[in-house]
């Protein structure tokens, strides 16, 4: 249902990123943050292709809570697409925004004791297994090594996103700086089920000029990278968050599923296909099937507002925003 | 189980309903189908609920079941107030 032919498909990328980027955009290159996970990696080896490896250049942005695994891969696909990068580490300018300190100030209000040395992730419960409310807990784990979870509050829940958001914003002001500097586009790295299902920072990571693999399904972004060349590292590599200090899936953050189970629900339910189908694809039950429909439906509309672009009282119809 | 289900309703119109709503909901409406209180509300929700009556909720009763209508919402609680009043009347007993 999923596989592509990855020839084709890379085709088709390289000529669109070109017309994108040359003509429509009028852009010599393009910038892209690299992560070290598949998302980046396989947008910044298509944006080579496209592009001429010398029009791409490549930023890595760690912070205090970075797996070091993270600059490491980013650093060998650079290597390997060789392409030109630099690193900025965006730890310093985090604390000065207080980015931590109001995490931490947030995680306090429900574990009190929360402090240095401690490390946490905020979690969903299983939205497949049961019909529970997609109410995020906090994990927290002391210097001990003691593990706590414990149910967020709306306002909790709401400063730990807001303050740790502040990752996504100040990498993409790097991103447009160096874009700028160089006269370059900005790539975005959302595949389909991050772009559709909203998990993205709003003028954080969902800020771009240009999103060459946001109609992929992830199983597709894994196979093209595969046909790239993409380091065999980074193809293994769980995807991850990377954003809090304890290791966090995206299952268990948003996505409440594996992500190639989750790929073949968004697939079935974008084409159509009947739940009872797709639990025969998936290796659930009808049942669960339904629900993680009920979920994706939830997300789409709960997240509607990250699509938009500003709302204007009356049209300027001299501004044309198509293309 | 009347005064419960207006507490409620009237924390919703406070809360969710924009635009001066009058709350033309019923009680029994579902808020999964009309969209009226999402899974961000519903932890808003879930806090008004166990400070104005002193409960306390488990993870795992935070499922529509309990919580997608005013109506669902009072019988919780009044349920759960009732084991809260049956287990102080044991405790008292034992004393």
């Amino acid at each position: 249902m999923l596989d592509i032919d990855c020839a084709k498909v890379t085709a088709v990328l390289e000529e669109s990123i070109r017309e994108i980027v040359f003509h429509r955009l009028r852009k010599k290159g393009a910038v892209v943050g690299l992560s070290g996970g598949i998302d980046s990696s396989v947008t910044a080896a298509i944006c080579g292709r496209a592009l001429g490896k010398d029009r791409v250049f490549g930023i890595m942005m760690p912070e205090n809570d970075s797996s070091g695994d993270s600059l490491n891969l980013a650093r060998l696909l650079a290597d390997v697409l060789g392409i030109k990068t630099t690193v900025e580490d965006i730890g310093p300018t985090l604390e000065v925004l207080g980015c931590y300190q109001r995490r931490d100030d947030a995680i306090r209000k429900v574990i009190p004791e929360y402090g240095h040395g401690w490390k946490s992730k905020i979690v969903l419960p299983n939205l497949v297994e049961s019909s529970q409310y997609a109410i995020y807990s906090v994990v927290a784990q002391s210097p001990s090594g003691e593990m706590k979870k414990v149910r967020l509050t709306a306002e909790a829940y709401l400063e730990v996103v807001a303050a740790t958001n502040f990752k996504q914003r100040i990498r993409k002001t790097l991103e447009y700086h160096h874009a700028e500097r160089l006269w370059y586009a900005v790539a975005g790295t959302p595949n389909r089920q991050e772009y559709a299902q909203g998990f993205f920072v709003k003028n954080g990571d969902g800020s771009a000029d240009f999103k060459p693999i946001a109609h992929l399904y992830k199983t597709q972004v894994y196979q093209l990278g595969g046909y790239l060349g993409v380091p065999e590292e980074i193809l293994r590599r769980p995807p991850t968050t990377d954003t809090y200090s304890l290791e966090q899936s995206q299952e268990e953050f948003y996505f409440a599923l594996p992500l190639d189970q989750m790929d073949l629900c968004l697939y079935g339910k974008n084409n159509g296909v009947a739940p009872d189908e797709v639990a025969t694809a998936v290796g659930l039950s009808t049942e669960k099937v339904q629900r993680v429909f009920a979920m994706i439906d939830s997300k789409l509309h709960s997240t509607r507002y990250l699509h938009l672009p500003p709302q204007l009282i009356e049209p300027v119809s001299e501004v044309d925003v198509t293309h | 189980m009347q005064q419960l289900e207006q507490e409620v309703r009237q924390f919703i119109i406070d809360n969710f309903v924009f635009e001066n709503g009058n709350g033309s909901f019923s009680n029994e409406d579902s808020f999964l189908e009309t969209g009226l209180v999402d899974s961000m509300s519903i932890m808003t929700l879930v806090e008004f609920v166990k400070e104005k009556y002193a409960i306390s909720i488990e993870d795992e009763e935070l499922v529509p079941d309990h919580w997608d209508s005013v109506s669902r919402i009072a019988s919780f609680v009044q349920s759960r107030r009732g084991l809260v009043e049956a287990s102080q009347q044991n405790v008292a007993d034992g004393a």
